[in-house]
């Protein structure tokens, strides 16, 4: 029984099996992307109501929360896919952690600058050591480290190996970081993060919100699939259902 | 097992202290960088007091990474990293005597110079007293997660900037616990909960870093 | 609420509509790299294929 399943997920998760199913899907997560976040976008900008402390400036919320809970998430699915990839030894599962990096990494830039660029009206400067904020960069610097280390090393295999273990250290010290800097962060500065949060939220900012969080999520699912049939074309650019496919374009 | 463990905690010390002015320098560079601030700031009492905990703490940081190298690079160029592998025993207690013995090497010496510096820095005697004791229980975590990463990144050309990349975040949490500590007892306040949580830190470093390591070797090695 | 006053975002449009840009400009490097990336992949897999049939046929002469 536990063999059979096994055999399922090794065929299942192969990369050429992958890379035919994939292609089905990545147009259903691309419209369903653009159409939630448009959707959400309508309700952001239009329907919710202006912010009474904060007036329009608000508004970057509806891209700047969703992207940082993004680049969290796709931390997570990295470390994730790592374990799974050192543990069972699945190439599919090293492949979407590799893939994952950049996306991660470009999406917690962006929460960094829209929230500077929120913070400017807010607080009065560019950048403030707010907890949150302080938390992204490192989380930024976690995936510079992760994309350093994949590319430092020349053996695919190993490189895939190694970035994955430091990804899955990353996670257990992104606990332990996020509690020490909001820590060190009530300590020297206490009531100017207090503007930032919400402690009840308008549902007619909230949906919207939740919304572009949605988005987010999906247009990752679109970019990580296009990433991953990357890197299995080019991983198992030697062998033959690749070559077919080549010759068949 | 615990054999193993003393041989190769003794081997490595032995064969340091060949080389003994090798050794005296990440305790050289220590106290530069140390005495590098005062130069730059002003050396008032009050600026220096202002920012002992930070410069001090960061200084350690840094002098803890430039001697990462030392972990494991000899033995891995030397082949005889191979041969640790090979023994019959686990390897995480082989590689928690490896960084045993680079804590006596590196973290050790930093907190019996701390006092000295302390007194550069016009740390007021219970501040330098915290001081000591944060150095005592986060340095050997500065050594069990730089373990981690040198083991990932040995076989990498050139890898110093990169493991510096992969190791300063991971050292964020130590930093602000430990410089913490010294500024809240300069202040006389109680530092009890910032060295639990030091402590805390380094019992989970003691039992997954090891581990980590040993499986990072392992990828390490088989290339 | 008229258009003027949409762009205007009560004094803050400056910040708010450069966020929205970056994230635009993010989203669609984002779309672009992996395409770019795709074809450079498939073009280098294609010379590798040339190459070797180049080699194939030296050798069988």
């Amino acid at each position: 029984m536990i063999k059979s399943i096994w055999h399922w997920i090794q065929r299942f998760s192969s990369p050429k099996h992958f890379y035919g199913m994939s292609a089905k899907l990545i147009p259903w997560f691309t419209v369903s992307a653009l159409l939630v976040g448009l959707y959400g976008l309508y309700l952001g900008l239009f329907v919710a109501p202006t912010d009474y402390q904060q007036g329009e400036s608000y508004r970057i919320i509806f891209i700047h929360v969703p992207a940082a809970w993004m680049s969290l998430f796709v931390y997570m699915v990295m470390a994730i896919s790592s374990g799974i990839g050192i543990i069972w030894q699945i190439r599919l599962a090293d492949m979407v952690a590799a893939a994952s990096a950049p996306i991660g990494a470009s999406f917690a830039f962006l929460a960094l600058v829209t929230g500077s660029l929120w913070g400017k009206p807010m607080w009065g400067a560019y950048w403030v050591w707010d907890a949150r904020l302080t938390s992204e960069l490192i989380l930024l610097f976690l995936y510079f480290g992760y994309m350093a280390l994949q590319s430092a090393i020349e053996d695919q295999r190993s490189a895939d190996k190694a970035s994955g273990l430091l990804a899955i250290v990353g996670v257990v010290n992104i606990t332990i970081i996020h509690y020490s800097v909001e820590w060190w962060n009530t300590l020297h500065q206490g009531a100017t993060v207090a503007k930032f949060d919400k402690p009840s939220m308008h549902i007619d900012m909230l949906i919207p919100l939740l919304l572009m969080a949605l988005a987010f999520k999906l247009f990752y699912a679109a970019v990580v699939l296009v990433r991953t049939r990357n890197e299995a074309l080019y991983r198992d650019r030697n062998r033959r259902w690749v070559r077919e496919l080549i010759n068949e374009l | 097992m615990l054999k193993a463990y003393y041989y190769l905690l003794m081997r490595d010390l032995r064969l340091a202290f060949r080389n003994r002015h090798e050794l005296a320098n990440p305790l050289i560079f220590f106290v530069l960088v140390v005495t590098l601030f005062p130069l730059a700031v002003t050396p008032t009492t009050e600026a220096l007091r202002a920012m002992a905990p930070g410069v001090i703490w960061v200084s350690a940081l840094l002098a803890v990474l430039l001697s990462l190298d030392r972990l494991f690079k000899e033995d891995f160029d030397d082949g005889s990293l191979d041969q640790l592998m090979l023994s019959p025993n686990p390897l995480v207690i082989l590689v928690l005597a490896k960084v045993t013995a680079h804590w006596f090497l590196t973290g050790l010496p930093l907190v019996i110079i701390a006092p000295l510096l302390g007194m550069f820095m016009a740390l007021p005697d219970e501040a330098g007293a915290v001081l000591i004791y944060s150095l005592l229980l986060g340095t050997p975590v500065l050594s069990l997660i730089g373990a981690i990463g040198v083991s990932l990144t040995v076989a990498v050309n050139r890898g110093g900037v990169l493991l510096s990349l992969i190791v300063l975040p991971l050292y964020i949490p130590i930093l602000i616990f430990g410089a913490n500590a010294v500024d809240v007892a300069m202040d006389g306040l109680p530092v009890r909960g910032q060295l639990l949580f030091l402590a805390a830190v380094l019992v989970l470093a003691l039992s997954l870093a090891p581990l980590a390591t040993a499986v990072a070797l392992r990828i390490t090695a088989s290339r | 609420m008229n258009w003027s006053e949409f762009f205007h975002m009560g004094g803050y449009a400056f910040y708010v509509w450069t966020s929205y840009a970056l994230t635009l400009v993010i989203v669609v490097a984002n779309i672009v790299s992996p395409l770019l990336q795709r074809r450079k992949i498939i073009a280098r897999i294609k010379r590798a294929i040339k190459r070797e049939n180049i080699e194939l046929a030296k050798s069988h002469e």
